[in-house]
């Protein structure tokens, strides 16, 4: 009972919400770039939200399913197949032991994700199933998936909580695109900023570079200035903080970064903005939009809100409402 | 400590919040940040996640919609998790101290484990065995943990020694390194690319995920290395 890796995909891991409460060990939290992605198909699914995914780069994993299994997919559009039948994303599907899930060409996105009902059979380190690549723990052996790898299910054959004909709202439906304007809010050396810097960041775009990848985006632009050079004592930083680099570039840390930083954070990206940015890779580019903490806050309850109606939605269609 | 330092409170996103005492690396405001982390640990606001305490910032986590369930008004997450860590950051002094703990590390100064032990004497004026002397003679506090799975950041170097991290950092530190980045000095517990001087490397394993704690040091830890 499972599901097997019959080719390995270039970087396949398990990750969920992320490991919180270790930080101060220099434990970072980890988890799935696109949030909304795994949230969305973890509802439809009928899982906790926070339920562990496989998520997957380009090329990706050629999985056969040794039973029956009820499954969606998330997230970039690797142009998915299930026994060479094509298969959308955000929409539930049940393989038959034996069949194959392929993904065949890179269409848009960059991260996709393939969530089971009732989860992968994971053990969790400090609570989270996500792999910690750096200290080779958490998720399946630490490790990227290999080929011959098994995972197995939590629970057998199909859901009863998954919502089986259920359309995703069009709002919480993510768009992808080459260009992006994200919502960010001032970081604690924004003051420093020279005013023209100041202008500039909020004028220029900024190129997504090839040095891009679950730790960090590096970003490519005119460069940046501080009204002084005055260093800061490393301290932590935060998923989606944009730090300026002593070259006068910015780097937005992801999901793999490190706990602590000794750069200027000039501004935060909002959390909804950040799965955006999870599917956007090398040739893309982005400009900012400074929002008041006030607004990143509402911003959030908004989404959290549609995303309690999807949920409500599911429990309507499975019939436990 | 008479009284509490001068503080600013800066958000770190949506979620999260810093309660910044300063720059400077000083036992004193050390010792507070812990003892604020342990105090909101001990006594969690509704929404609260976890802390993470810096040389002389606090970083609160937070979850915004605990956060402002709990508390009918209009002010956002931020200023309800800032004036609830303010009442505890009230309520610290006269807390006892709690017990320091040293911990013994076996350095190895050999050639091939100290690639930039040349550097550091030569950019110091000093002579090999005279910067293994210097960093010996003294221990060093475990101001934070953070960058790696268990890594300590200690101070303070005697200045004999303090020395800039590379111009170019090494893609491969070796696990066990022993590095000096001006005057602080800290232990890789993985292998991973770092910009620290490399003088020394210990084998003892500072992270194992099957012990709980994982890591090996804690902030508060004094170090004191020796030869081995």
């Amino acid at each position: 009972m499972g599901i097997i890796i019959q080719k390995a995909g270039v970087l396949d891991t398990i990750q969920d919400l992320g490991r919180t409460g270790s930080r101060k060990s220099g434990i970072n939290p980890n988890g799935v770039m696109d949030r909304n992605a795994l949230r969305l198909i973890n509802i439809l699914l009928g899982n906790p939200e926070s339920e562990g995914a496989i998520e997957m780069h380009f090329p990706a994993s050629e999985f056969v399913f040794k039973s029956e299994k009820t499954f969606a997919l998330g997230g970039a559009n690797f142009e998915a197949a299930l026994q060479k039948e094509p298969l959308n994303r955000w929409k539930i599907y049940s393989a038959k032991k034996g069949d194959v899930l392929t993904f065949r060409r890179r269409v848009n996105g960059n991260r996709c994700y393939l969530a089971v009902a009732g989860g992968l059979e994971i053990e969790k380190w400090l609570g989270s199933k996500s792999t910690n690549l750096v200290a080779q723990i958490g998720g399946y052996k630490g490790r990227k998936l290999m080929k011959g790898d098994t995972l197995g299910f939590r629970i057998v054959g199909k859901s009863k909580n998954a919502a089986d004909h259920l359309q995703i709202a069009r709002t919480l439906f993510p768009r992808f695109a080459k260009h992006l304007v994200l919502r960010i809010t001032a970081g604690a050396e924004y003051m420093r900023l020279t005013a023209k810097s100041e202008l500039a960041f909020f004028e220029q775009t900024f190129n997504i570079t090839n040095d891009s990848n679950r730790m960090g985006y590096r970003l490519e632009s005119a460069p940046l200035y501080l009204l002084n050079d005055a260093e800061i004592l490393s301290t932590a930083v935060n998923l989606g903080t944009i730090q300026l680099l002593p070259n006068g570039q910015i780097v937005v840390l992801m999901a793999d970064h490190q706990t602590t930083g000794g750069y200027p954070r000039i501004a935060h990206i909002v959390e909804t903005d950040l799965s955006k940015l999870a599917q956007c890779g090398p040739g893309d580019s982005l400009s900012f939009e400074l929002v008041s903490q006030q607004e990143a806050e509402t911003i959030r309850e908004d989404y959290e809100r549609d995303l309690s109606f999807l949920r409500v939605g599911v429990k309507f269609r499975s019939g436990k409402l | 400590m008479e009284g509490i330092p001068k503080y600013q409170v800066f958000p770190l996103g949506e979620n999260a919040l810093i309660f910044d005492f300063g720059s400077e690396i000083s036992v004193e405001l050390n010792k507070l940040v812990n003892s604020l982390a342990r105090a909101i640990d001990r006594n969690p606001f509704p929404g609260f996640i976890e802390c993470a305490p810096g040389y002389s910032s606090l970083t609160i986590f937070y979850d915004l919609f605990m956060v402002k369930r709990k508390f009918r008004t209009a002010l956002t997450a931020f200023e309800i998790a800032k004036r609830l860590t303010e009442i505890e950051l009230q309520k610290l002094e006269n807390q006892p101290e709690i017990k320091t703990i040293t911990k013994e590390i076996p350095v190895s100064f050999k050639a091939g484990n100290a690639p930039d032990l040349d550097f550091v004497a030569r950019s110091n004026s000093l002579d090999q065995e005279e910067v293994i002397e210097i960093f010996l003679s003294k221990s060093y506090r475990v101001f934070m943990l953070g960058f790696l799975p268990g890594f300590a950041y200690m101070g303070e170097l005697d200045s004999r020694i303090a020395t800039p991290r590379k111009q170019d950092p090494r893609t491969v530190v070796t696990k066990g390194s022993v590095g000096i980045a001006g005057n602080q000095t800290g232990i890789y517990p993985h292998e991973s690319p770092g910009g620290w001087q490399i003088i020394g490397r210990t084998r003892l394993e500072l992270f194992d995920p099957s012990k709980e704690p994982a890591t090996f040091f804690d902030a508060g830890n004094i170090v004191k290395f020796v030869k081995g």
